[in-house]
């Protein structure tokens, strides 16, 4: 199992999930409502790297981070 | 990195920095303010850090500027920051002029684009967030 966790305004729990890829990651997303409106405006972080590979292959235990639109300063 | 619940003390923290930098010969300090303006009926501007990726964004930015022989440093606030204080801090030293200039300009341009940190309007108490001034980080929309 890996983790999903929705940082900043989405407000959602964390979720454990099955996958292999964070391709599966993003077809078991895309199924949420409440979580597949973010999913086109926000990036992406496996255990706090951020990645841009689809393909990235994910071992139990990994942590995927969800990043909304960001604003500091 | 320096992060700090509520308000910045500006003074003290760009003390802090002269002072640590006092020996290492640089011929430039350029600092870099944000306040919080009061507009549109806020009482204060509220920030979410995750500081794992924050604080990988500002190590690359280390490096960056070392091998510009130059130094970064940055502090962010967490947490509730009243209207006419300041969120955030951020400061170039370089050996000269020219480089720190360039830098501190590149430096808070990809800190807005790219920094982990989300912010909300604080009206009446509440919080919400502030979509409408929020940029999407690079590779946005990996998993849609």
């Amino acid at each position: 199992m890996i983790k999903v966790e929705f940082l900043g305004p989405i407000g959602e729990e964390t979720l454990e999930l099955k996958a292999e890829t964070l391709q599966d990651v993003a077809n078991q997303l895309q199924q949420i409502e409440t979580i597949s409106a973010w999913l086109d405006k926000c990036a992406v972080a496996v255990n706090d790297q951020m990645t841009n590979d689809l393909s990235m292959v994910l071992k139990s235990g990994d942590r995927v981070s969800i990043l909304p639109p960001v604003c500091g300063g | 990195m320096e992060l700090y619940h509520g308000d910045l003390d500006v003074k003290t923290i760009f003390n802090q920095w002269l002072e640590e930098e006092s020996e290492s010969n640089y011929g430039a300090y350029i600092p870099f303010v944000g306040t919080i303006r009061a507009e549109d009926g806020i009482e204060a501007l509220s920030f979410d850090i995750y500081e794992p990726v924050l604080q990988k964004w500002f190590d690359d930015w280390v490096v960056k500027a070392e091998k510009l022989g130059a130094k970064v440093k940055m502090a962010h606030a967490i947490g509730d920051v009243p209207v006419h204080t300041s969120s955030y801090i951020s400061a170039v030293f370089s050996p000269k002029r020219r480089v720190a200039l360039e830098l501190i300009d590149e430096f808070v341009e990809d800190f807005k684009a790219n920094a982990p940190i989300w912010k909300y309007d604080v009206i009446d108490g509440k919080r919400v967030y502030a979509e409408d001034r929020s940029t999407p980080m690079s590779g946005s929309g990996l998993l849609a």
